[in-house]
């Protein structure tokens, strides 16, 4: 009978490099791990260096003890602060200042966006937004390069997948035949009244990422690769935030320059006014979409 | 108003677009493409820093039609082009001499992706130094955050993985204390425009009204850099992030993206709290004492390393310890000091880890210590450059390093109570330095040229020779011709966040 591995055992194989943690999960997920003899042998072959007994002693013991302390000291500072905070909602709370005023009051005049969010995430504080589509992009691209290292191998939960649809679920393909359509429009609905009522392009996208989602866990990856395989969705995402990086370069510089833009508010209300706020929602929208899909494709295959 | 205000948009806006469009292209081309967007950000900012210097002042621009406090802005004036300036060079010089191991260590189905990563770290790096909104800061520093993680994990090594989540759970602590520390600010001040919240903040320190959120909120900011650049005690993540990630990587982060996050810390303490304010609360007491401990800290555990590029990591710890020395010392010079550190560490820590991964490929591979005896016969031109940086870390005359030590010394002179002990870390991490820079050195050389059998498989490499070639040849200039450059810094600091 062999003995079961210790985690302070682990904890020297992990330190010394000879355990390689994305071959275990592979190894874990296809649901055939390691024979246990193997893997002691390979704890065994390869001899650790530069780690202590007293070292894993502090791993062990002092760093719990220590991150509790550290964590409620941290809580009781914090909540200090928070109990010293202008009261919530206070008239005369600092956060209530021109600034809020002037987005509130000449928000729709200036920017020509009902939807007042919409106009300062697109318009009065556009750049953080400009940033913040990036932050969606480089997550989304990140997480393609950790989980493209399982390789283009058919994942075990794909086959799963496979097999519900092969079994023709009937209340799951006809409740998604009426839905997805629904969402996808819903998405659409959300997206383009962004600048008019709540919503707009972060989570119209969203709305539509589930609907692309729902539909992939319905009829399989193969129906949606025919219109959004990696290629396509390489340069959906490319021209979505060219568009938007462009546009708001242009937008930007009219703006320091003093120049006019040939963006104008427009009429309030109306379904083309607010400028670039429209075409920037729906760019946006995209890549969100997009990026829901790309993420739950990633996950669950390994790939776009 | 001259054309080259205009500038720093663009750069943003090309960083940004060349990140996109490398996802679509082939890897060779998006490699020559981040080439030639690092020296075109270099020059673009060499043309803002000769209008900084000719203007005298710091200018804001208007990233939209709105004024402050309405609208997003961003700053320019001698620091900010300097600082991105270099640190756009360095990207180019690392990307240059890295480039036969990342076509090695990294597959040929994910390389373009890691010059999507590269190219957004220089859009954030560029946004971190001209930035003159702190909420706009944290997004960017959310997408170096991102980026730093892809470049480390993408070498596919089983190590590499587990660096790199601890790296983001370090790294996202660090954003998140941020966050908490702007989110606090932002209530007391209503602001999010540096400028406006420094003259809020200034009033508020006068007044004495909410006197803790804004202790809270200085402490939450400055630690979280510090945790995010790799400051004593938290700099348990570098061994392990710079040693197996693939080195053009290792470069990236240590060389430039923990000094971005460094020089976005001293923006916030000049643009937002203000040196007064900052300098009153001690916080900067707090780096002061730790980063004595990190340098002192860092050097033992490089002493106590037997694998080159972990040797190298633990340095790196020491050397963020000597530029938050600095920041603690004294505003004025211990300042220029810090500064004139991030750039000579910017210079002289990619080069090593360059020069160290020839060593090691002419070693066959091997990053231990027993294996690289003899390794600089066979890889000449990396032996000397290892050598030179060596020199530098250790601060013999003529490098960068023995000046901004020599600048350390003497701010900490000018002070009342922070004189003896810094000279005293300052000696004694030489000393440390001496020992295994020294050591090292020693080894890469010790045995005869003919018994040493270099690996089948090591060819010379004209990219990393004109890596190698420009980094020494930039790191003796800026040593040896220093004063100028002490006196760009100190002309910057004056102007840096006082917008005229």
């Amino acid at each position: 009978m062999k003995k079961k591995t210790t985690f302070k055992q682990w904890l020297r194989t992990w330190d010394a490099g000879a355990f390689d943690m994305t071959e275990a999960l592979t190894e874990a997920v296809a649901g055939d791990p390691m024979p246990k003899e193997a893997t002691e042998h390979a704890w065994k072959e390869k001899p650790v260096e530069g780690i202590e007994e007293g070292e894993i002693r502090i791993f062990t013991r002092f760093y719990p003890v220590a991150a509790a302390v550290l964590c409620t000291v941290l809580i009781g500072f914090l909540l200090l602060t928070v109990a010293k905070l202008p009261a919530f909602g206070a008239a005369d709370a600092p956060a209530h200042n021109e600034v809020m005023q002037r987005y509130v009051e000449q928000g729709m005049e200036e920017t020509g966006a009902v939807n007042v969010v919409a106009g300062v995430i697109l318009d009065y504080r556009a750049f953080d937004t400009l940033g913040e589509s990036h932050v969606l992009f480089t997550a989304a691209t990140a997480v393609t390069i950790l989980l493209m290292s399982l390789g283009g191998a058919v994942s075990p939960v794909e086959t799963k997948l496979e097999r519900n649809i092969m079994q023709k679920d009937p209340l799951l393909h006809s409740t998604v035949r009426i839905m997805v359509p629904l969402v996808i429009v819903y998405g659409i609905y959300v997206i383009l009244n962004g600048h008019l009522g709540p919503g707009g392009g972060f989570s119209g996208g969203a709305v539509i990422g589930g609907g692309l989602i729902l539909y992939a866990i319905a009829f399989g990856f193969d129906e949606l690769d025919k219109i959004l395989n990696f290629k396509v969705y390489r340069r959906i995402v490319l021209a979505s935030l060219c568009f938007y990086s462009l546009a708001k370069c242009y937008s930007f510089f009219c703006g320091a320059n003093h120049l006019e833009s040939i963006f104008v508010p427009g009429t309030p209300g109306m379904i083309f006014s607010a400028g670039l706020i429209l075409p920037l929602n729906i760019a946006v929208g995209i890549v969100v979409a997009c990026t829901m899909y790309g993420f739950y494709s990633v996950f669950t295959r390994g790939r776009i | 108003m001259s054309f080259f205000v205009n500038l720093p948009l663009f750069m943003i806006v090309a960083c940004l677009i060349c990140s996109v469009a490398c996802s679509v292209v082939k890897s060779r081309v998006a490699h020559h493409l981040s080439m030639t967007l690092a020296w075109l950000l270099a020059a673009a900012n060499i043309c803002v820093l000769v209008m900084g210097i000719q203007n005298g002042k710091t200018v804001t621009y208007m990233m939209g039609h709105f004024p402050r406090p309405w609208g997003n802005e961003i700053q320019m004036g001698i620091l900010e082009p300097l600082f991105s300036a270099a640190f756009s060079v360095i990207m180019c010089l690392t990307l240059i001499g890295g480039r036969k191991h990342i076509i090695e260590d990294i597959e040929k189905d994910k390389r373009n992706l890691y010059f999507v990563m590269v190219n957004l770290i220089q859009a954030a790096l560029v946004v971190l130094c001209y930035s003159n909104d702190i909420f706009t800061g944290y997004v960017f520093i959310e997408i170096c955050t991102l980026a730093s993680c892809g470049i480390l994990m993408i070498r596919n090594v089983g190590r590499t993985t587990l660096a790199a989540i601890r790296y983001m759970i370090f790294s996202l602590i660090g954003s998140g204390l941020f966050l908490l520390g702007v989110v606090f600010l932002y209530n007391i001040t209503g602001h999010l425009l540096m400028p406006d919240m420094k003259s809020a903040i200034a009033v508020l320190a006068e007044s004495g009204e909410y006197r803790v959120p804004l202790s809270t909120s200085i402490c939450l900011i400055t630690v979280g850099l510090a945790i995010k650049s790799g400051m004593f005690p938290f700099h348990y993540w570098m061994p392990d992030t710079y040693g197996y990630a693939t080195p053009c990587s290792s470069g990236i982060l240590s060389g430039l993206v923990s000094k971005g996050y460094i020089f976005f810390l001293l923006k916030v303490i000049f643009s937002v709290f203000g040196a007064e304010v900052f300098y009153a609360s001690g916080v900067q007491n707090v780096l002061y004492v730790f980063g004595m401990c990190g340098i002192i800290m860092g050097s033992i555990g490089a002493i106590r390393e037997n694998d080159i590029y972990r040797m190298l990591a633990h340095s790196s710890s020491a050397q963020i310890g000597y530029i938050y020395l600095g920041i603690g010392i004294s505003p004025a010079m211990g300042v220029t000091a810090a500064l004139f550190h991030i750039l000579a560490h910017a210079v002289t820590k990619p080069a090593l880890f360059l020069s160290a991964s020839r060593l090691v490929d002419a070693a066959g591979g091997s990053k231990r210590f027993r294996d690289l005896h003899g390794a600089a016969h066979a890889a000449k031109l990396a032996g000397v450059t290892f050598t030179i940086g060596a020199f530098s870390m250790i601060g013999i005359p003529l490098t960068m390093v023995f000046m901004s030590k020599y600048m350390l010394a003497l701010a900490a002179l000018e002070t009342q109570h922070k004189m003896v002990l810094p000279l005293i870390v300052l000696a004694l991490s030489t000393l440390l330095n001496t020992f295994y820079f020294a050591r090292t050195v020693i080894r890469l050389y010790n045995v005869p040229k003919k018994e040493f059998l270099p690996a089948p498989e090591f060819r010379d490499q004209s990219s990393f020779a004109v890596s190698a070639v420009a980094s020494v040849v930039l790191n003796l200039t800026a040593g040896i011709f220093a004063s100028p450059l002490i006196g760009l810094l100190e002309r910057g600091l004056e102007i840096f966040g006082k917008v005229g």
